[in-house]
Order: structure tokens, then sequence, then C-alpha cells
């Protein structure tokens, strides 16, 4: 008995007790026809070489560990932030049980989420029937102000038409004529997760902005977040932000309360998020602005068509990105910048000055989302590291050229490349052909981190496997301090991991970094 | 069940596929064979010659009344006609919902699983016009019809279909075993119709092994929902079908991988027979005005 109830193992030890260890052994030897493991040695030491490299950059036929996700997630995720939102997935009930773990297991909080429940006959028939039950129960069993409705592949293929199967289904009674059901095609096997957080946004403000004519305000301005894995703290921080200026402002889709709930006794289905009201009211913005352009390009260009002024950032991080950012909120609303964020701009750059030495010449590679990235190749160069390979497995042309643009206006840019529509295997080769001394990316990033031994700084979505760092913004001057300093970490961790042998390596083990 | 023959009947929608096919099945129930017919397109017309019937309760609309295809019964179904022959329709959605081809795979899976082959000679699929999605091929799929017919006529789109179906044909062919059994030509009286199909034939490496003339009696059978040969068996027509019923029961294991040809090979081979005529290129897309300035 390798188990007794007084001293339980867990899995990290059990499986390395004999009777484990032999018990995998003959079924390696018996059953799975094993290479000898020189063979598997020299292929992966060949998968690490410039031939290799070429020949996986050729690849066509595969993908391997594309770092994206679908665009019901992001559809998901924008339904969230609307206040009493019960995101609804029209199609089967899977890929809504990946979508609400997806989002749990990152924000540690639980997802609500509902599906059509399409099967087969379903996929014959099509699914009005499962529309016209499912926006019942769901109004009937959650008690939802607003259900927000999104597809999965299935619908998809089949073409259910959310528009007449939404108003069928009002017919029918299942919601008041009045009930609000915005909605977006959200096919899954187009684009990613953004291009959905894209359609639900869009959807969602054609439903409320259609009909209704437009007074501009002389300074409202509206604020999309994009789809973001640090909106709890995020979102927390434009608040604080726009408070300190006096903004008059609306944020569109916030999620930061739904994904942070107390736990004080209630269960809350719903919290916080949009009042409809305010999503209303926002048709009349002079503005809106996007914190993550390639979140919202379909999304600002109806904004636009509207009368609004657009304007979009990409995930701005550090000084430079915030300057903007706050340069741009001031121009519009005419409020001035307050001298606390004044201040806080000063002790951000002071803090950069403060540890430049080790930071300086770092060569990194990160991937990501599209705006992200961007955001972050610039916060990394005002930090004199050097970004040396961006990717993004769900960035374009575009965005490249974004990016080269962008590493071409600081001489820290000069040995850095752009990978767009790569997937982490690419990566892979990268990190072995020209190795960086650090790696940026989400969970899947310690993979990498584990093959290549670059040490992985976890910032991105899906952060699975470290706890409640999405409570902190990293948007704005706060923002850039937290990066900073878990940026500093990281890099005095492995100097410290590296020289601290005693008398052989511990030289400089030292107390004062 | 190694002795079951599978055979499909494919062609241009119109082309008379559903009539050809009953009246030769009936000629082999006639030879004593035992048979199923799966009919595979939304319309559910394929058995209404064999069961006397307007239109078949499809496997579909009854599943959908049943709440899912799980909770029905084989015999629910399968509806017996002429000469024993036992009929299935799989039905289908709504002209513009859901996804029919989908159906046609739910259905015939239903049917394998619940027995609907066991017991016997022949089944027959009947399948609409055009292979618009991978349901369509569902029959052509491995471990389905061995042998496909093409029900043509010399009528362009017709050729245009059945050279489509044999690419289809051509896919499948070498992960499955299906074959091309045949044309079947199905006679609309125009021109050097019989030349033609048997040049197709030729170009797709297989032989027309039918050439089913035209009558009114056939019409006259429809009106009264039943195939020429339980209708008028002394007829020629229900010889011809006899004919063709004997020749494809003869066929067994004989048919060919199909050599489709390219659509510039289909339209020289109609100008070759002044089906069509040579097309000015300096002409095309030009109004009429233009082209007469």
């Amino acid at each position: 008995m390798s188990q007794d109830a007084e001293h339980i193992k867990d899995h990290f030890t059990l499986f390395r007790e004999p009777e484990y260890q032999e018990m995998l052994k003959n079924k390696k030897e018996q059953f799975e026809c094993p290479t000898a493991s020189e063979e598997v040695q020299d292929i992966v030491e060949w998968t690490k070489t410039w031939e290799y490299r070429e020949k996986n950059f050729a690849r066509q036929a595969l993908t391997v560990n594309p770092a994206k996700a679908c665009q019901p997630l992001g559809a998901v995720f924008v339904a969230l932030g609307f206040e009493g939102t019960m995101p609804f997935v029209h199609g089967s009930q899977g890929c809504v049980a990946y979508y609400r773990s997806h989002l749990s297991r990152h924000f540690k909080e639980p997802t609500s989420c509902v599906s059509s429940s399409m099967t087969e006959d379903a996929a014959v028939f099509g699914g009005l029937n499962n529309m016209v039950d499912g926006l019942a129960n769901t109004y009937a069993m959650y008690k939802p102000k607003m259900i927000h409705v999104s597809t999965t592949c299935m619908a998809e293929v089949i073409g259910d038409d959310l528009n007449s199967f939404i108003k069928t289904a009002k017919e029918k009674g299942s919601v008041p004529q009045e009930f609000d059901v915005p909605f977006a095609h959200t096919p899954a096997f187009v684009g990613s997760h953004v291009t959905g957080y894209d359609n639900a946004m869009k959807g969602c403000l054609e439903h409320f902005w259609e009909k209704h004519v437009r007074t501009p305000s002389e300074s409202a301005v509206n604020l999309i977040g994009g789809f973001d894995g640090y909106c709890v703290g995020n979102m927390r921080e434009l608040k604080r932000i726009m408070g300190l200026m006096g903004v008059e402002g609306t944020i569109l889709s916030d999620p930061s309360d739904v994904f942070d709930t107390p736990t004080d006794g209630s269960f809350r289905m719903y919290a916080g998020g949009t009042p409809l009201e305010a999503i209303k009211q926002a048709l009349h913005a002079k503005a809106t602005l996007s914190m993550q352009q390639f979140c919202t390009e379909k999304t600002l260009a109806y904004c636009a068509s509207k009368g609004q002024q657009t304007i979009a950032f990409n995930h701005p991080m550090g000084v430079t990105g915030t300057d903007r950012f706050l340069m741009a909120l001031s121009e519009l609303t005419g409020k001035p910048i307050p001298r606390e964020l004044t201040l806080e701009r000063g002790r951000l750059v002071d803090a950069i000055a403060d540890s430049q030495a080790h930071l300086h010449g770092k060569r990194f590679a990160l991937y990501g989302d599209p705006d992200f990235t961007l955001g972050m190749t610039e916060f990394l160069m005002e930090l004199g590291a050097e970004p040396v390979h961006v990717l993004a497995t769900n960035g374009g042309k575009a965005w490249e050229e974004q990016v080269n643009t962008l590493l071409a206006s600081s001489p820290f840019g000069a040995g850095g490349h752009a990978y767009a529509g790569k997937d982490l295997w690419h990566m892979r080769s990268l990190l072995f052909t020209e190795p960086v001394d650090f790696l940026i990316g989400n969970t899947y990033g310690k993979y990498l981190e584990r093959d290549t031994g670059t040490p992985l700084f976890r910032l991105g979505f899906p952060i699975f496997d470290r706890h409640h760092h999405h409570r902190y913004p990293i948007w704005g001057y706060q923002g850039g301090l937290n990066v900073l300093v878990r940026l500093l970490d990281k890099v005095f961790d492995e100097i410290d991991k590296h020289t601290n042998i005693p008398s052989k390596t511990d030289y400089s083990y030292d107390i004062i970094r | 069940m190694s002795d079951l023959r599978q055979i499909a009947f494919y062609g241009k929608g119109g082309i008379g596929k559903s009539t050809t096919s009953q009246n030769t099945l009936a000629a082999l129930a006639d030879l004593g064979q035992k048979i199923l017919i799966v009919g595979c397109d939304p319309k559910a017309d394929s058995t209404r010659l064999i069961l006397h019937a307007k239109a078949q309760d499809t496997v579909l609309s009854l599943a959908a009344e049943a709440g899912s295809v799980e909770d029905l019964e084989i015999e629910d179904v399968l509806k017996t006609g002429y000469k024993d022959i036992r009929c299935v329709e799989s039905g289908g959605p709504e002209p513009g919902v859901g996804c029919a081809g989908r159906g046609v795979i739910t259905s015939i899976n239903f049917l394998e699983e619940n027995g609907a082959y066991d017991g016997v000679d022949y089944v027959s699929y009947d399948v609409l016009g055009d292979v618009v999605c991978g349901g369509f091929a569902m029959p052509i799929r491995e471990n389905k019809a061995q042998e496909i017919y093409i029900v043509m006529s010399g009528e362009m789109m017709a050729m245009y279909a059945a050279n489509n179906i044999s690419k289809g044909i051509l896919k499948y062919a070498h992960s499955g075993g299906v074959r091309l059994g045949g044309l079947i030509c199905n006679e609309r009286q125009t021109d050097k119709e019989l030349e033609l199909a048997e040049e197709l034939a030729r170009r797709l490496g297989t032989k027309m092994i039918h050439f089913v003339p035209r009558a009114n009696v056939v019409q006259h059978a429809e009106n009264r929902r039943m195939t020429v040969i339980e209708f008028a068996p002394d007829s020629q027509q229900a010889d011809e079908y006899r004919t063709l019923a004997k020749k494809i029961h003869e066929n067994a294991g004989k048919g060919i991988i199909p050599t489709p040809i390219t659509m510039d090979e289909l339209e020289d081979m109609l100008m070759q027979f002044g089906i069509i005529n040579q097309v000015d290129e300096s002409l095309v897309g030009k109004k009429a005005a233009e082209a007469a300035a």
C-alpha cells in the first residue's frame, strides 16, 4: 500500500514511489513501443537547431499551441461587464463549459453563463426551439436584467439567424418584448477572442443605439477596455483616474466586480457592471476611447458612424503609454491632469531610474494578444530592455507593421522582430536559436520555460497557475509600477539563483541589489 | 451481411432519379431480391411509388416529434411496400433552416445502429440532386454504397452534374470502397443524346449501362403513385426497367474509379457534338448594345 490514511501522499510524490515507477517502466517497455532514448535525445537536440527552425517556420498544415482563444470567449467576457447580464451562448453545451472554466481558472471566481444546449436534432432542424426555450428558462430561472446572445461554431455552421430567432422567441413570449436581448454572431472558427469581444460589443451598442438620435455631449466620454485578464485591477484604476480628473466617463463593459465578488455569505450571480441606462446614454458621448485597438475595430467604426470621435490605444502601459492616454482624455474633456497623477508619473520615472541598471539591455521575448504585445513592447523599450521576439497568434499584417514601426522608433528595438500568426512552437524555435534573457507570456509559457530554460514572467491571459495578479492594475502609472516591480523581482531571483552556491558562485550573493 | 449490396442513385435534380430507382428496384424485387430503400432527400419522395403514399413519415420528423433520434424505434420509420420492399425516408429540415446534410448522417447512423439493414440483399440510397456538402456524401463514404449509378441525360447541366458527382466519388474511392457503377441515361430527346451519354461515360472511364427511353406510361403510373413494373408489367417500358435491373444486378463488383474531366474538357466535348457553340471571348461581358456597336 502506497497510501495510508494518516499520511496521504499527493501526486507530486506519489508517482515517484517504487511501485509506480515500476508500473510506468513496464508500461513503457511493454505497451508503448518506445524509441531508443538516445534517438529521442538526438531529435530533441535537433529541434533546437536553425535547420529545424527553418522547417518549423515553413510549417503550413499544423498549428501547435496557438496563443489565442475563440470568439465566444470574448463575447461572454463583454456580456459579463454589463449590469445584471447573463451571457447566453447559442450552441452546444461543451463550448460554454469551456468559456466558464477558462475564465474561472484565471479569475478564481464563478462565471455565470448559459447555453442553448443544441444537440443533434437542433443541428439538423436549426436551433430555433433551443432559443425559444433557452431564453424563457434563462429569464425565469436567473432573473437577469439583460441576456446577451452569442454563438458557437455549431449554430454558425448551420446558419442560425439570431435576429429572427430572438424576434420569434419574443413573439412566443420567452421574454417580454421590451426586454433587452442584444446579440452578436461569433463564429469560433474565425478570428479569436478579441474579434468576439469586438462583435459582442458592437452588437450591444447597436441594440441600444440604433433607433435613437444622438444629442452630442460637450464632455462625456466612453471607455472600452477590450479583452483584459487584468480587468479587475485595470478597470478600478481607470475609474480612479477618471475620478481624480473629474471626467464624466462611462466604461462600456466593466466586469471588475463580477470577477471579484467578496466572500461574505451571499453568492452574487451578478455584480456591478455598466448600468443598462448608461449604455443608452453612451450614444450621446463626445467620444469613445478604446484601450485596445484590435479588440474594438468594428465597434469604434460604429461609434464613429454615429458621429462620435474615436481614439484607440494599444494597451497603454508605462510612462509614454499612460501619458498619451491621459493627454487625450484631458484634451477631449477639457479637464486638466491633476497634480496627484503628475506626482505618480514622477514616482514611476524615479522607480525606473533607480532600477534601470538591471533592465538595461536585457533581451525579452513576448507573446500575447495584439494590443498587449504592442503596449508591453513600448514599455520594455522605455525601461531600456530589448524586445527581441514579439509574437501574436491572433495578430495580422496591420499588427506586424505597427510593431515594426514601434521597434524602429527606439534604439532598443533594433534587434526586434514581429511574428504575426505564429504559435508557441514557433516561439520555442526562436528561443533556442536566438536566446533571450526573459520570456513574457501567459501560463502556457511555462512549458517554454521548462524546455528552453528562459525565465517566464507571467503576464497576459490566461494565468492559471499564479493567483490574484489580475487584482492589480497594469495600466496607468500605478500599473507601470506594478509591472516594473514584478519584472525586477524575477530579475533579482534569477541573479540570486545563479550566485548562491557557497565558494563556487556566491562571490556576489549580495544583500543589496 | 457479406452479401449485402449497397448501391446509390445520384444525379441532377429533376432528372428522374427517384422514378428510375424505384422502377429498377421494383424490378429487382421481382427477381426475388429483398430491398431496402433509403431516401436521402429532404423532399422525401424517394419511396412514394413503392408505398403508394404521398409522403412517408421521415426519420427526422418522427425524431423531432419524439424529442430525439434516440427515442425512435425502427418500426416507426420503416414501411413496407410493393413486394415487401422496405422503405425509409431520412427527411430533413424546412427549407432555409438547420442542416439537411447532418440530417442524412443522423438518419443513416440511426438505421445502421438499429438493424434496418439486417436480412436484406440490397440497400439503395436515393440522394438529393447536388452533393452540396459532406452530409450528402454519406452514402459514398466507407462501408456504404459499393456502386454509384448516376442518372443523367443529354442536357448540359445533367452532364455537368454527372461529372461533379464523379469528382465526389473519386474523393472517397481511395479511402473507401466506393466505385462508379455506370451512367443511366434517362432520355430527354435532346440531340445526339445516346452518343453524348456514351462519350461522357467513356471519358469518365465507365459505361452507360442503360438508355431508358422516354415513355408516357411512366407518367401514367406516377399519377397513381405506382411504378411501371406494378402498373403496366407487360409494357415495353417495364421491360426496359427489368433490363436495367438485371444489368445492375450483374454489375456487382464491376464498378470503377471514375476519371472526372475538367470543365474545359466537358465544354469541348459538348462543342464537338454541336450542343454548345464556340464562345467569342471578345464578346464575353458585353451588353447587346456594346456588341452591336
